[in-house]
């Protein structure tokens, strides 16, 4: 069995889990990582999508997450996520709407930098929600 | 001497206000409860945020590509000041304190000829900036249809601030809310959040110690993602805090209401009592002499 390891995954509204766990899988911006105990030091942006936890009990969890922060430390995984829902409680005409916005942001984008972000991140949600549908 | 029927009138007047104020107290109570929830349950975003920002700002050391909102303009011309207040009155001194201690901040910064600019969140705060500084305030945000905080309210200010900023509207910007200590007491208080003086915060809060991080992606990139989201961090605590105090000040308010129309009820009750009698006495010396005269 996989060493313990303390994970929280905290939203603004309030605390969503903070248990022991074997294993966790993050969204990374830069790529999907898979974080156990004694992980290295990493501080990573996390782009939308699904989090996958894996608790000690060896029960699967699954969240979504729209963006935030992966807080890496050997002892445990802090995850500040912006907006966080687990997967069977997700809405989905609130990801419908979170689409259109990032829609419009794309389309409303002033220079091409924050015109190549916004369409990142419309990509990313889609992404998401064909995930969430074949789910 | 107000007649019988008036003190009748009276007392049961004062019963009827006296029932409305002990059910607002008691709508506030339950109020309060949940708005506590709430403020409590945002408590470790805040906390986490706080250590995470300190430990990234530590491993930057202050270098040159620490985004602007982090670091300032670097000068102080114009302040932008965000009062946040409530919606509704009748919370006693809750509103004006904080809209005090906002005027006189606003007074000082004007006496040292700086610009200043307002954003006021809540009704309250505004009817009562407006008589003075109406000409300063520039945007007014409305709450009121709000019916459970979130965070995207929170977020829809913060991204107003940080557009603003990026504009040049301002150099610092300072946040004007009450702290929630306890049902009796709110603390007003000022807190500037352009720039961010995060840079002081402690390093031990950090789990790791001195664990050296990885960045993904880069340090200077995380930040100028992490800044403007501690902005509304920090805009969405002051809204909850403002919520529950504005409860308990509601709470407490409403309270000595309910006392004050007790006590009200007690004192013309024993006027009317006392006048009864005496009209009872009057008719009573009536009759006696009536009858000791035939």
């Amino acid at each position: 069995m996989a060493e313990a390891f303390q994970f929280e995954l905290v939203s603004p509204e309030r605390l969503l889990v903070s248990e022991q766990v074997e294993s966790v899988v993050i969204p990374g911006a830069e790529g999907e990582m898979t974080v156990m105990a004694n992980h290295a030091p990493v501080m990573t942006t996390i782009k939308p999508g699904v989090v996958t936890v894996k608790t000690v009990g060896g029960k699967e969890e699954r969240y979504v997450v729209f963006g935030g922060f992966a807080d890496i430390v050997p002892a445990g995984c802090t995850l500040l996520a912006e907006s966080a829902v687990a997967v069977g409680d997700i809405d989905r005409a609130d990801l419908a709407r979170r689409i259109q916005d990032a829609k419009e942001d794309a389309a409303d984008a002033k220079d091409d930098q924050s015109r190549s972000k916004a369409e990142q991140f419309l990509a990313q949600l889609t992404t998401l929600e064909g995930a969430l549908l074949a789910a | 001497m107000p007649s019988l029927k008036d003190l009748r009138n009276r007392i049961a007047s004062v019963k009827a206000t006296q029932k409305i104020t002990k059910a607002m107290q008691m709508v506030a109570a339950a109020k309060l409860r949940r708005a506590q929830e709430a403020a409590e349950a945002a408590r470790p975003y805040s906390e986490r945020m706080g250590a995470v920002l300190a430990n990234i700002t530590q491993a930057i050391g202050g270098g040159g590509d620490a985004p602007a909102l982090m670091t300032g303009t670097g000068k102080d011309d114009v302040h932008l000041l965000v009062v946040c207040t409530a919606e509704r009155g009748l919370c006693g001194g809750f509103n004006s304190q904080i809209a005090r201690l906002a005027r006189d901040h606003i007074r000082r910064l004007l006496a040292d000829g700086k610009q200043v600019k307002i954003i006021c969140v809540g009704k309250k705060g505004f009817d009562i900036l407006r008589r003075d500084y109406a000409s300063m305030i520039i945007e007014r945000v409305d709450l009121r249809e709000v019916k459970k905080l979130g965070f995207v309210n929170a977020d829809a200010i913060a991204r107003k601030i940080i557009q603003l900023f990026s504009e040049g509207g301002f150099d610092i910007c300072t946040l004007f809310y009450s702290q929630f200590k306890s049902v009796i007491s709110q603390i007003p208080t000022a807190q500037q959040i352009i720039p961010a003086g995060v840079a002081s915060a402690p390093a031990e809060a950090t789990v790791g110690g001195n664990a050296v991080y990885e960045y993904e992606p880069e340090p200077g990139e995380i930040l100028t993602d992490l800044i403007p989201r501690n902005i509304s961090v920090q805009v969405f605590r002051a809204l909850l805090e403002n919520a529950a105090g504005e409860m308990g000040a509601k709470m407490s308010a409403m309270d000595n209401a309910t006392r004050n129309a007790g006590d009200m009820i007690n004192k013309l009750s024993i006027t009317y009592n006392r006048q009864r009698q005496a009209q009872i006495t009057k008719e009573l010396i009536e009759i006696i002499s009536g009858a000791e005269a035939l």
